[in-house]
């Protein structure tokens, strides 16, 4: 049929920003996850669901090149090497493509900042690792990030441990854009937060996603943040893919029982 | 082949043999069966009103059109970029395309992130397709004032508001954007009569611009209004017995 | 770095308690270790080679580090000087002196010139130092990034790597609170353009004594069991921002006893009502300078006196 011919030359149009085939990981008998594919394209926030002990962090560290897998390949469209599977990248070469390509915010903000340097610092480092020696320029960067962030810009120069845990995921957020990353990993970057803090902080990351035309992986086990940050869904069981779709898709017409479990489960008000 | 208005176009919805049932697995595997072998074309410039018992499964068969459900049998095939694309078979890549740029879906819930403003809220269709923020922001005043929503309510988010006003930010959510394909499900369900004469105005506007449109009125003015042809989904009815 | 003999350990009288020691204190077994350690070192400039450190007759934070060093290169013939922070007559500076003088039968100076082996704690001497002289530097924290970055595995990658952009972190945070990079000692360089040094906790003034040296430097760290050294002639660059360049440190003053403008000063506090005079860190350069006749405001004739008598 011509119609999926052209379908097919649209979908193939833009190149994929990250394939994962067959993507397995054991931890001796233990099953972290197993048997792993999908693609991602430029742009596209995807959305990995599934209780604790699902597999999705064990999946997030794979894909983010801090954990071997047992198999698969993990191939991404790294500006400097084109698609390559991360792992056939020289430890030296693939820590540069992280610094480069990739942002990682982590749900707990003191994995991911520096508590012992000032929030403008920590927002600026990325800058520096990557060869920036201007002070000026980079504290201007700095400064503009930390407005889009929408932090007090009287507290650049304090310490992060001085901030409110929504006001030290902002400075991650800004840390973790701030080099124009391709990819940016966010494991439940709104997991420890209040309410309300949370709602702002969705808003934000959707709309500097939106601007900055990034993809995105986001980890996450509840259902309202991932409908209203995520383009599409992986949901997860015991380490295995049990339900893939668009995110309204997955959410209003889930198909696998555990999907249809969690989606039931969650609490209405 | 159902009628269609603007003959020679050719049609900008096609659905053929579509079936959809559910399987609840977690209330012993029961399968709820909704409907089988159901055809319809749309043309541009038609709007095809569902009609039926309520639960006969209009919004059902409407979610499955946009991809919202995932269809269990038959195909719907959606203009986009002048090539028809299959929803229940496309990728989730392409059927996000296709919602971008060329199908819209107004409900009767308004979703969104809690503590956005209204007008953030209306311009953020335009700003997804890379619409300039000021012409987008003009076009959502224009578009918000022929809704009477009171304009001191335009930098507020919408948690707050009255049914009505919801629904109002919702349609102007979807009407910034001139989709060819429409889907209108209960669009004027909490709006008064002056409110829903605009309403049906802006649907006119948009099928006189060539809009292909389906829709779920409970309203029998407005659906009399703006319906080209009358759809009854109670005919393709599934049996308990086809759908084992 | 002459190999030394046994000789001197065996013409100590047969019962002083210093025959029970091997020439120079260490065992030959450690010495050849630590010596193995310093090639290494002289010939990956920076890098931080990994010794076996011993206990030394002093506590950590004492200098074990550059005693080992000293311990493991000095032979009979040559001539010890030993300062902390720029001076040969403090507690410490005497008794390690004192302690190579009869641990290695060596003879010691207080003249930078004349020495072929200077350990030192936080200076560099201010005469410039010759072709054949080892410096010797006690080192408290090798590593530059440790206040960084506190797990070793990420900074030896970090160097492996060459990934040094962490260093700037601390210079930005500087130019953040005092709008200029304020750290005074112990000021990151990069080594033959190669690895991320930390040049032990002398003040940046020294700094350019570093670049293109006639002499060998070493650095120990004991604690830390980290030998590396800069060989001479090595490019040695401090690190700073492209609008923040490196800046030593500079005194209206001049020194009050002898009048020298261009060596590094110690503020000395005189009494409670704010009275101070600035001094020479370096000692033997001021007496060196006032016994060439410089006089600086605060150098009166019964002082020269006294240093007179002290040196007869």
């Amino acid at each position: 049929m011509t119609m999926t011919a052209h379908q097919e030359t649209i979908d193939q149009a833009d190149q994929p920003l990250l394939r994962v085939r067959g993507l397995s990981k054991h931890y001796g008998m233990i099953t972290g996850c197993r048997d792993v594919s999908f693609e991602m394209r430029p742009g596209e926030v995807l959305g990995i669901v599934g209780e604790s002990g699902s597999g999705k962090t064990t999946l997030l560290n794979c894909l983010s090149g801090r954990l071997p897998p047992s198999q698969g390949r993990v191939e991404f469209n790294a500006s400097r090497h084109g698609l390559v599977d991360i792992y056939d990248l020289s430890e030296p070469d693939r820590r540069r493509m992280q610094r480069e390509d990739w942002g990682f915010v982590h749900q707990n903000p003191r994995d991911g900042l520096r508590m012992r340097v000032s929030g403008g610092a920590n927002v600026a480092e990325p800058l520096m690792n990557l060869g920036r020696r201007h002070y000026g320029d980079m504290r201007q960067a700095s400064l503009d990030w930390l407005n889009r962030v929408e932090l007090d810009l009287s507290r650049i120069d304090d310490k992060p441990r001085t901030y409110s845990g929504g006001m030290q995921q902002r400075v991650q957020i800004a840390r973790n854009l701030i080099h124009a990353p391709r990819l940016v990993f966010m494991d439940e970057p709104t997991g420890g937060l209040d309410v309300s803090v949370q709602a702002r902080l969705l808003d934000l990351m959707r709309e500097l996603v939106r601007d900055l035309g990034l993809a995105a992986i986001l980890v996450t086990h509840d259902m309202a943040v991932a409908r209203l940050m995520a383009d599409r869904l992986m949901v997860m069981k015991s380490g295995a893919v049990v339900e893939t779709g668009l995110t309204d898709q997955v959410l209003d017409d889930p198909q696998h029982p555990y999907t249809q479990l969690l989606v039931s489960s969650v609490l209405q008000i | 082949m159902q009628q269609s208005k603007h003959n020679g176009h050719a049609p900008s919805i096609r659905v053929t043999n579509l079936k959809k049932q559910f399987t609840l697995h977690n209330q012993g595997s029961i399968e709820i069966p909704v409907f089988e072998s159901l055809n319809l074309e749309v043309a541009p410039g038609e709007c095809v009103v569902f009609v039926g018992d309520s639960g006969i499964g209009k919004s059902t068969l409407m979610r499955t059109i946009y991809g919202n459900y995932l269809a269990s049998g038959g195909c719907v095939e959606v203009q986009h970029d002048g090539a028809y694309v299959d929803i229940t078979k496309a990728s989730p890549h392409m059927v996000a395309a296709v919602r971008r740029r060329s199908m819209g879906y107004v409900s009767q819930f308004l979703r969104v992130i809690p503590r956005i403003s209204t007008i953030d809220l209306v311009i953020e269709p335009l700003l997804g397709n890379g619409v300039d923020p000021e012409e987008a922001r003009s076009r959502a005043v224009s578009l918000l004032r022929s809704l009477r929503l009171p304009e001191a309510l335009w930098s507020l988010p919408p948690a707050t508001f009255s049914g009505g006003e919801q629904q109002r930010v919702n349609i102007a959510r979807s009407f910034i954007r001139e989709y060819p394909v429409l889907l209108l499900d209960e669009p004027t369900a909490s709006l008064d009569a002056t409110n829903r004469e605009t309403v049906v105005a802006l649907i006119k506007a948009a099928l006189d611009k060539g809009a292909a449109m389906i829709g779920i009125f409970h309203d029998q003015d407005v659906r009399d209004a703006v319906a080209t042809r009358h759809f009854d989904v109670s005919s393709f009815k599934m049996d308990m017995e086809s759908a084992a | 770095m002459n190999a030394q003999s046994n000789d001197a350990a065996l013409t100590a009288t047969s019962n002083s308690p210093e025959r029970y020691y091997t020439y120079g204190y260490l065992d030959e077994q450690t010495k050849r270790m630590i010596r193995r350690a310093i090639l290494k070192a002289v010939a990956i400039p920076g890098y931080q080679v990994p010794f076996g450190s011993r206990e030394m007759p002093v506590p950590y934070g004492w200098g074990t580090g550059g005693i080992q060093l000293t311990a493991a290169i000095i032979g009979p013939d040559d001539v010890y000087k030993c300062i902390d922070q720029g001076a040969d007559d403090t507690t410490n500076a005497v008794s390690i002196r004192r302690f190579f003088a009869k641990v290695a039968d060596v003879a010691t100076t207080e003249d930078t010139a004349e020495a072929t082996i200077i350990q030192s704690r936080h200076r560099i001497p201010e005469h410039p130092l010759k072709d054949g002289q080892i410096m010797v530097f006690q080192v408290p924290q090798p590593e530059p990034l440790r206040g960084l970055e506190p797990r070793e595995m990420e900074t030896r990658a970090m160097h492996a790597y060459e990934e040094y952009g962490l260093q700037y972190v601390s210079l930005y945070e500087n130019v953040s609170a005092f709008g200029r990079i304020a750290a005074t000692a112990g000021y990151p360089v990069m080594v033959d353009e190669r690895y991320l040094m930390s040049p032990s906790p002398i003040p940046k003034f020294d700094n350019p004594k570093l670049h293109n040296s006639q002499a060998l430097m070493l650095f120990g760290a004991g604690r830390e069991k980290r030998i590396y050294a800069i060989p001479p002639h090595t490019t040695v660059r401090s690190l700073d921002f492209e609008d923040y360049p490196f800046e030593t440190q500079k005194w209206e003053e001049s020194c009050a006893l002898c009048a020298a403008d261009d060596s590094y000063l110690d503020e000395v506090v005189l009494d409670d009502q704010g009275q101070r005079m600035f001094v020479c860190s370096d000692s033997h350069y001021c007496s060196d300078r006032r016994a060439q006749g410089l006089r600086g405001p605060m150098a009166g004739h019964e002082l020269v006196d006294i240093d007179k008598d002290a040196g007869q």
